[in-house]
């Protein structure tokens, strides 16, 4: 039984030695990374993607695919700092709404759940393909913010909210314990619950959940929606930390988020993988972009070192895959 | 005169079960030759060896009179033997054209694909065939019966000597049949030699020259078809020396625990063509009631219907336990009671990645769980105890299922249904490709719950089995229910008299 549960560890174990080599060399490397300040700095950049790719390990387990977490994170955090800064004003009923910080948060955190359950209603009722409804969300998305914003950064939205971006709690910044919820909560979910494990059954064998009574189209409508949520949640993180919501926020955030579950060891088939691998996975891409830049690595350099990593990481999961 | 193609002595296993044992046949030019066997008989697996599909066998293949050894099926076509599969194997998005000359495309002197030429061959070969369609259009706007034809067009497209034909009239209608039949026999009199699979007796006799029959694996008989009968073949076909250990007779209960009236279920790619029509039954609390057809008989979309999977196209009543039901989906027939163990188990069975434990509870979830979450000390009892009652050989509940024997992975999947105590449990097909200890495992297991009072409803297409397990045996032929037997009366012959459809050709 133990030998059986290394087993299915494998690929957590591994990111594990990975990320410990990696921080090794760096710290070897540069005077900077074994630092209190660059390990904080490193946590809060790396909690936004941790809170996007919670989601889209949700969604690739059941064998979809989001596209549209960078856009909704864009415009969510957006709707949050419009709803702050301005309320919402109709002026033929003269008639003013202010919000205040919790108000607009929900306020964001609704908007991102209501496209997922767009996203999800597409896929299971109209059995458009995930990459193509979620590819049509991330467009339509980005306009809304484009409309919303009207192009323009939305600042000024005061201190309460900057301290969800900027802020400490006991010695931890505010982002990290967001992000950390969100592992903690998403970890129960689908280790603990019903809905964790028909996760699980619609990714590993759709025809068979069907048949075991278990209720997909809930179920999925549920996954896009949590992935709309959590995109709504780095959203708000990262518009909290810049105090400013910008119109183009969040751009490409969608494959960073699909490279951490990869390198977790999530497979894109669905059905197999685990949230703390890609935990792992993020922290591992967070750890390399930081040390890519203190070892001033050109930019150019950087990307194609990141591509080389995501291909590295699922090609030993494949060959982990051939020997089980 | 030499066999264009012939048999000698093959022997082909499959992981240790033996699919033919030392077949010999002879395949003569000008003549047809029909192959006739129950599912299973091995038909398949030798078209597949003759056509190089299965290239690792005992024996050997002789090609007039020289001894050949396909090593892949483009072998076996250059050398001009084509087949016509009983399942289609056209691309649906390209065109009539295009699907007939796929991997032997023309070209012309720049390299380039010849359409003109291409279209005006298919063209021909369509007139040749009666067949009624552009060669331009999409094979997916052809209706299965012209596809069919489509498919057997693209055989006839090179000069083959030897033509093997898979079920070739499943599909198609009267009028198809009629120009098929004059398309063999018109190679037939050009000197080929053509195997004819069918279930459907009537067209053997109208068109073959010879028959085989196969029973599992062996050739039990062959000679000229003008020299037999009928009830001789069907005979041969079912005729079993093993003794079949009837039931000890319990007392069965009067009590109807499902009423199924005049159910229908149309056909999305034939609407005249229902694939359930008229059928009534009923199922008494603790019976085992067997179904038996041949396949495409209707018996899969007969349980899935009654597990709700084809609502949108289904008409008729079911009633449970005298309330009338209206399952929409499957959901609603578990929550009403209704299991079904799935004909495919790697396709609708299993979860392959999940552990032994999680595939165990997927449909009893509630039953694991404490205060909304779920509590993995429940899963461990609850996989103790099906372990342990089913007899399952499993090394932990961690294991995964997809590295457990087929008949330990049929055991779970029972489990899981047992674990709910349906009021009516379906099999369908609960022990194919299982070895023989655990086939009589799920026999013993099926004996048990049926007098626990869960009423049983087995699909199978092996006799022997229908005839160990069943109550009372309902035949299916066509969609529809031929016959129905009493154990009593039930014998492997009135079966398979019933199962055969007749009266089709002419």
């Amino acid at each position: 039984m133990i030998s059986i549960k290394k087993k299915l560890n494998i690929a957590q174990f591994q990111s594990l030695i990975a990320l410990f080599i990696l921080c090794l060399g760096l710290a070897l490397m540069t005077d900077n990374f074994m630092t209190t300040d660059n390990f904080w700095n490193v946590m809060r950049q790396i909690s936004v993607n941790v809170c996007i790719s919670v989601g889209m390990t949700l969604v690739i387990l059941t064998a979809g695919i989001d596209l549209s977490v960078g856009s909704i994170l864009a415009f969510c955090g957006a709707v949050t700092a419009g709803l702050l800064s301005n309320g919402i004003s109709i002026p033929a009923l003269n008639l003013f709404i202010g919000f205040t910080v919790l108000g607009a948060v929900l306020a964001g955190l609704l908007v991102g759940g209501g496209l997922g359950f767009i996203n999800g209603y597409a896929i299971t009722k109209f059995k458009v393909p995930p990459f193509v409804a979620t590819l049509a969300m991330l467009t339509m998305a980005r306009g809304f913010t484009m409309l919303w914003t009207k192009g323009h950064p939305i600042s000024g939205l005061g201190e309460t909210f900057g301290f969800l971006g900027t802020g400490w709690f006991l010695g931890i910044p505010m982002p990290v314990w967001i992000s950390g919820i969100v592992v903690v909560t998403a970890i129960v979910l689908t280790g603990k619950t019903r809905f964790g494990r028909y996760i699980y059954a619609i990714g590993g064998n759709e025809n068979a959940s069907l048949l075991s009574g278990i209720p997909i189209a809930k179920v999925k409508m549920w996954v896009y929606a949590l992935a709309g949520i959590l995109a709504a949640v780095g959203g708000i993180l990262v518009t909290a930390r810049l105090d400013s919501a910008q119109p183009n926020a969040g751009f490409s955030y969608e494959l960073d988020a699909i490279a951490a579950v990869v390198i977790g060891g999530t497979s894109l088939s669905g059905g197999r993988g685990t949230i703390l691998g890609t935990v792992l996975g993020a922290i591992i891409i967070g750890v390399l972009n930081n040390g890519l830049i203190l070892l001033s690595v050109s930019p150019f350099w950087q990307q194609v070192i990141k591509g080389l990593v995501i291909l590295l990481a699922v090609i030993i999961d494949k060959s982990n895959q051939k020997s089980e | 005169m030499t066999a264009l193609l012939e048999v000698q002595q093959i022997t082909k296993k499959f992981s240790g079960v033996t699919a033919l044992s030392q077949v010999d046949l002879r395949l003569e030019g000008g003549k047809v030759t029909a192959l006739i066997g129950e599912n299973g008989a091995g038909k398949s697996t030798l078209l597949k060896i003759m056509s190089g599909i299965h290239t690792d066998y005992e024996g050997e293949l002789l090609f007039k009179g020289q001894e050949i050894k396909f090593s892949r099926p483009k072998d076996a076509q250059d050398m001009g033997i084509s087949i016509i599969h009983q399942e289609l194997n056209l691309i649906p998005y390209l065109t009539v054209a295009q699907n007939i000359f796929l991997g032997r495309e023309l070209v012309n002197a720049f390299g380039f694909l010849d359409r003109d030429k291409m279209i005006r061959k298919t063209k021909a070969l369509l007139e040749r065939l009666k067949l009624e369609v552009e060669p331009t259009a999409l094979v997916s706007t052809l209706r299965v019966g012209q596809q069919q034809i489509v498919e057997i067009a693209k055989a006839l497209l090179t000069e083959s000597s030897v033509v093997f034909m898979d079920e070739p009239t499943s599909a198609i209608g009267e009028s198809e049949t009629a120009v098929l039949f004059e398309i063999i026999n018109k190679l037939k009199a050009e000197g080929k030699a053509i195997v004819y699979i069918s279930h459907k007796l009537e067209e053997l006799f109208a068109l073959a020259d010879n028959f085989v029959v196969l029973r599992d694996g062996k050739v039990v008989g062959q000679g000229e078809i003008s020299a037999i009968s009928r009830p001789m073949l069907i005979n041969m076909m079912a005729g079993r020396s093993v003794k079949v250990i009837k039931k000890s007779n319990k007392k069965s209960s009067k009590e109807k625990v499902l009423q199924v009236k005049n159910l229908q279920l149309t056909n999305p790619d034939n609407p005249s063509r229902p694939l359930l029509n008229n059928i009534h039954f009923d199922l008494h609390n603790g019976e085992v009631l067997g179904i038996y057809g041949l396949m495409g008989a209707g018996r899969t979309e007969l349980c899935e219907s009654l597990f709700g999977l084809h609502h949108r196209r289904m008409t008729g009543s079911i009633e449970l336990e005298g309330k009338e039901m209206l399952f929409k989906n499957p959901i609603m027939a578990i929550e009403a009671g209704m299991a079904l163990v799935p004909e495919d188990r790697k396709k609708d069975g299993i979860v392959p990645n999940m552990s032994v434990g999680k595939n165990l509870s997927l449909s009893v979830l509630e039953q694991v769980s404490s205060y909304g979450f779920l509590n993995s000390t429940l899963q461990t009892t609850l996989y103790d105890k099906y372990v342990a009652s089913l007899k399952i050989k499993v090394h932990s509940e961690e294991q995964l299922i997809k590295n457990l024997s087929g008949g330990n992975q049929q055991k779970v999947i029972l489990g899981k249904w047992i674990a709910r105590s349906p009021k009516v449990l379906m099999l369908d097909e609960p022990t194919r490709g299982i070895d023989i200890n655990a086939k009589n495992e799920i026999y013993e297991l099926i004996s048990q719950l049926s007098q626990s009072g869960i009423s049983i409803l087995v699909v199978s297409s092996e006799i022997p089995e229908i005839l160990a397990i069943s109550d009372r045996i309902l035949v299916m032929a066509e969609g529809e229910i031929s016959a129905q037997f009493s154990s009593e009366d039930a014998t492997e012959n009135n079966i398979m008299n019933a199962c055969i459809p007749e009266n089709l050709t002419k």
